[in-house]
């Protein structure tokens, strides 16, 4: 028997309508189903219709419940792939529950949410597998905080796909380039997936077979649109090479504008490439050596070969024009010519005075009457970071400050110090900050490998030392005291302990050493537990 | 040795989350110092921001907690994070240490209250004969609240549960004379009728008429249904007289547990479920402990851990909650692998039989084995491939469904859970390795 009740009529339903309109209404319905419920409703006393209807319901309420089938089985699908990687530490799997906030996978206190990411980088380094019931939890933290993804997709290996293959919310799963993934044997997510995953696709094969990836690429080129072309364009910055040049220079006469500039910029980062040899030799005409002096000529219009090479003719922040072509000119050259040109080192080229051409004042319109040498600086600068040029970039970040004498670097040097050795970068930045302390140190700091090195954590810790004497409140710090609880080496904790046993107690200095102490003690206990 | 907890034992304890995140970065070894554990307690001295550290003792068994922190929060995020610390293993608290003085004077004086309150309860002496009084006048009122329920529920089946307009002051007030009739069993659920799909109205019409013309008869009722009957219409029992009466001593095995805290704040009490399993008897337990607002429970039992220990059961057809007596040693680690359990078939058949016995049971405590949760177009579904059962609607919040999920990654697991008639209320699943996962909440 499959349903509990008679075919022709259904007691249950029968009742229900004569107790929604009233056994004054409607009279009871006679004893149905099977026999033994027949004999049972037949037991109920009808003298008061309304009383019995109550007792024939109860009747088959109980009836209902207790004679209900099991429903029958459904489908099972495939389980998740096998995981082989070991099983994280006890104590480490301890602490992630910690960090990502225990059950209920609400989000954790500020400063151990910061601790997540290095948590995540430093499990997925060491291979492990993580326990199947935290990872839901983390897919949850990794879709709000998309700088997580790729270290939780890695780490959540094949069950975080089987998982991600159910749930809506955890689709960026197939999307995320996970940081040791390789890409799979076919093509077939290139031709049917959505654009991310198209994206995701190209640019994992592009880390495995970069000739393969722009193979893939151009089989389809002609027929993707525009600003999908544009982020395709984008994934072949890993690995650009000589080889691609061929597809680049095509994608100069692109339709699309975005496209075009891209092309161009992939280009200039390739010093062999036709578009450099063009932009060196627009440079050589914009600026030249005579006698210990750089003299200026900036272009004095934007033909249609400087456009194809995605100059684009108007300042798109309304800059002087002149002004604005020199500096795409200057950044897209390659840098190797200054020094080949003039015999000269970057660090000389840049003691050089820069005159203009021109009789003065016929530029002061372009740029407010600085003169060429901050243009020329500024475009240098930009060369050296799309070019990854140490070389220059040191030259132009000057020896690392020091008390008393002024430095050359204006503004945020942090795109330049990303050009430097790990090592070369702390050791400026420590210097930075004993001369100018925390205030503008944050995107240098920012810049600088994390765990910071022992003298860079020595003079942070100094440089907080002397905010908290000179009166300043621990709040006008956050941003730098927020990446210290992160980037701090871990050694630096009895020194920062020692700072808050110094201060006056109770004072809102006191909490924070305090806690920031607390937070490195945290965090030295968290990469022993995974090591 | 007393074996260390887990970690989300230990969080389960906390009052709240944010006393759970706080605890988090007290865990650490930092900011201890003179910790120790031994004769069944846990010790230490937590460094905060004053000049003065903190002195934590937890006492295991209960556990109890005692902190020299302002904090009102219990237990406070320092006995947490003691807890926490000494989960991670002997290598973070060191076993088998004496407590020092401040600790020991506590844990002294907590055992002589502990004893002098059994002694007082032992030796309760109230006037047998006013008792009986009282107890008759309550009877009365009860059966004449009953009455009259069953009066207002014909009266409304009379003009039909689609006229609205017939009733007056609508359930509110028919349960607020229940309060008065000493019937809060009867006023808890006439209180749901208003709010309740109209779907679902009567049946529950159906049992409460049921459940009000048993007490009117409970003199003819067999002596456990009886019990059933007056517990449900709002009968208590005292904990000390039931652990005057017989005890079913066992090692109990602890299922799972479930921490339901109230809605919103108007700060009614935190509860929390454990279920247990007689390893001799087979028999199911079910402890209820509650905690004031701010506070956790003050009972808590690990998952997975054997507690050989006397229960007392409220009497009934289908005795299921009970009270926990005589313990016999702390919790130990069980045999670490999943209990024996049901195929979705026979835990519907088992459900059915316990509603022979107490009709108005809405779930029985099942251990189900070889089930695999499938989400499907109606919500998730527990199968074996032979039958398969619904997961109740609601019954546990979305992202604890998603842990299940990921601790079967499409194998079989058991899962232990309330199977009833509106479907499955996970609790704990096992994985294929025997760990135990929390899945309540």
């Amino acid at each position: 028997m499959s349903t509990p009740s008679a075919p022709t009529t259904d007691t249950w339903e029968e009742l229900r309508t004569t107790a929604l309109l009233g056994t004054d209404r409607r009279p009871l319905p006679p004893p149905g189903g099977t026999p033994a419920l027949v004999a049972s409703a037949g037991a109920v006393d009808r003298t008061d219709p309304a009383t019995a209807l109550l007792e024939l319901a109860a009747l088959e309420t109980v009836r209902r419940r207790a004679g209900a089938p099991a429903a029958e089985a459904v489908e099972i699908p495939a389980p998740a792939g096998p995981d082989d990687r070991p099983e994280l530490p006890e104590a480490a799997a301890r602490r992630l529950t910690a960090l990502v906030g225990g059950r209920g996978g609400a989000g954790a206190a500020a400063n151990l949410g910061e601790l997540l990411p290095q948590w995540l980088a430093t499990a997925r380094l060491r291979g492990y597998r993580l326990p199947a019931d935290l990872v839901p939890p983390l897919l949850d933290a990794a879709r709000a905080r998309s700088e997580l993804r790729g270290d939780v997709v890695s780490l959540a290996g094949p069950l975080g796909h089987w998982l991600a293959a159910r749930n809506p919310d955890w689709r960026f799963v197939s999307r995320t380039v996970a940081q040791t993934a390789t890409p799979e044997p076919t093509d077939r997510l290139w031709h049917e997936g959505l654009f991310a995953e198209r994206v995701t696709h190209l640019t994992r094969l592009r880390r495995a077979d970069p000739a393969a990836a722009l193979e893939l690429l151009r089989s389809t080129w002609a027929a993707e649109r525009a600003e999908d072309r544009l982020l395709f364009l984008d994934s072949l910055q890993d690995g650009l090479s000589p080889v691609d040049e061929p597809f680049l220079e095509a994608a100069l006469t692109d339709r699309s504008k975005n496209v075009r500039a891209t092309a161009a910029e992939l280009l200039s980062t390739l010093p062999e490439s036709a578009l450099a040899t063009r932009m060196a030799e627009r440079a050589r005409a914009a600026v030249r050596l005579d006698s210990g002096r750089l003299i200026v000529s900036p272009p004095t219009g934007c033909d249609t070969a400087m456009q194809r090479d995605g100059i684009p003719p108007k300042s798109p922040t309304g800059r002087g024009e002149r002004a604005w072509w020199f500096g795409e000119i200057i950044a897209a050259a390659p840098l190797g010519l200054w020094t080949a040109d003039t015999g000269l080192t970057p660090e000389q080229l840049l003691l050089l005075p820069v005159r203009d051409d021109e009789p003065a004042g016929s530029n002061e319109e372009a740029n407010g009457g600085a003169g060429w040498g901050d243009d020329l600086r500024e475009g240098w600068a930009r060369a050296a970071v799309r070019q990854n040029d140490v070389g220059w970039a040191r030259a132009l970040l000057g020896p690392a400050p020091r008390p008393g004498r002024p430095d050359r670097t204006a503004g945020a040097p942090a795109k330049l110090l990303s050009v430097l050795p790990p090592a070369e970068r702390a050791a400026w930045t420590a210097s930075y900050i004993e001369v100018h302390g925390l205030g503008e140190a944050f995107q240098s700091l920012g810049a600088c490998a994390t765990p910071w090195t022992p003298p860079l954590s020595t003079a942070v810790v100094a440089a907080l030392d002397r905010a908290a004497r000179s009166g300043a409140y621990p709040w006008s710090h956050s941003g730098v005291l927020g990446m210290t609880e992160r980037a701090l080496a871990p050694d630096t904790a009895p020194a920062v302990e020692a700072l808050a046993a110094g201060s006056t107690p109770d004072s809102a200095w006191a909490e924070t050493f305090t806690r920031l102490a607390g937070t490195l003690r945290f965090r030295a206990a968290m990469l022993t537990e995974l090591s | 040795m007393e074996e260390r907890w887990s970690t989300e034992h230990v969080l389960s304890l906390a009052p709240d989350q944010a006393s759970a995140k706080a605890a988090g970065k007290l865990s650490a070894p930092a900011p201890w110092s003179g910790t120790g554990c031994g004769q069944g307690a846990l010790w230490g001295l937590c460094k905060g921001s004053g000049s003065t550290p903190y002195r934590t003792v937890v006492e295991l068994a209960t556990p109890a907690y005692k902190c020299s922190c302002p904090s009102r929060k219990f237990p406070c995020k320092h006995a947490l994070g003691l807890l926490l610390l000494w989960s991670g293993g002997p290598e973070a608290v060191a076993d088998g240490a004496e407590p020092p003085g401040w600790a020991a004077d506590w844990l002294k004086g907590r055992r002589q209250s502990e004893g002098r309150r059994t002694a007082k309860a032992e030796g309760v002496t109230a006037d047998p004969a006013a008792a009986k009084r009282r107890a008759e006048r309550r009877s009365a009122r009860v059966a004449a609240g009953a009455l009259e329920l069953r009066l207002r529920l014909a009266d409304r089946v009379r003009h039909g549960l689609a006229d609205q307009a017939s009733v007056a002051g609508g359930w509110d007030e028919v349960a607020a004379r229940m309060v008065d009739a000493q019937a809060p069993g009867l006023a808890a659920r006439v209180r749901e009728l208003d709010t309740m799909p109209q779907d679902d109205q009567l049946t529950e019409y159906a049992l409460l008429h049921l459940l009000a013309g048993a007490y009117g008869r409970i003199g003819e009722l067999p002596e456990p249904l009886a019990a059933t009957v007056r517990a449900r219409v709002g009968f208590t029992t005292e904990t000390a007289e039931l652990l005057a009466g017989p005890t079913v001593r066992d090692r109990w095995l602890v299922l799972g547990s479930r921490t339901v805290a109230p809605d919103g704040a108007d700060g009614g009490l935190t509860t929390r479920r454990i279920w247990l399993r007689g390893a001799k008897t087979g028999r199911p337990a079910l402890l209820l402990a509650f905690g004031r607002p701010g506070q956790a429970p003050d009972l808590a039992l690990p998952t997975g851990r054997l507690l050989e220990a006397e229960l007392a059961f409220h009497p009934g057809a289908r005795p299921l909650r009970a009270v926990l007596g005589t313990r016999y040693g702390a919790p130990e680690p069980g045999a670490g692998e999943a209990p024996a359990g049901l195929t979705p078939e026979e835990a519907v058949a088992g459900y059915g039989a316990a509603l022979a016995d107490d009709p108005w049971l809405e779930s029985w405590p099942t251990v189900l084995t070889g089930v695999v949760p499938v989400l499907g177009p109606d919500g998730w579904r527990l199968t074996d491939g032979r039958h398969s059962l619904p997961v109740r609607r609601g019954s546990v919040p979305e992202a604890a469904l998603w842990r299940l999920a990921a601790v079967s990654a499409g194998h079989p697991v058991t899962l232990f859970g309330e199977y009833g008639h509106a479907g499955f209320a996970p609790v704990t699943a096992w994985s294929p390795d025997g760990r135990p996962t929390g899945v309540a909440q």
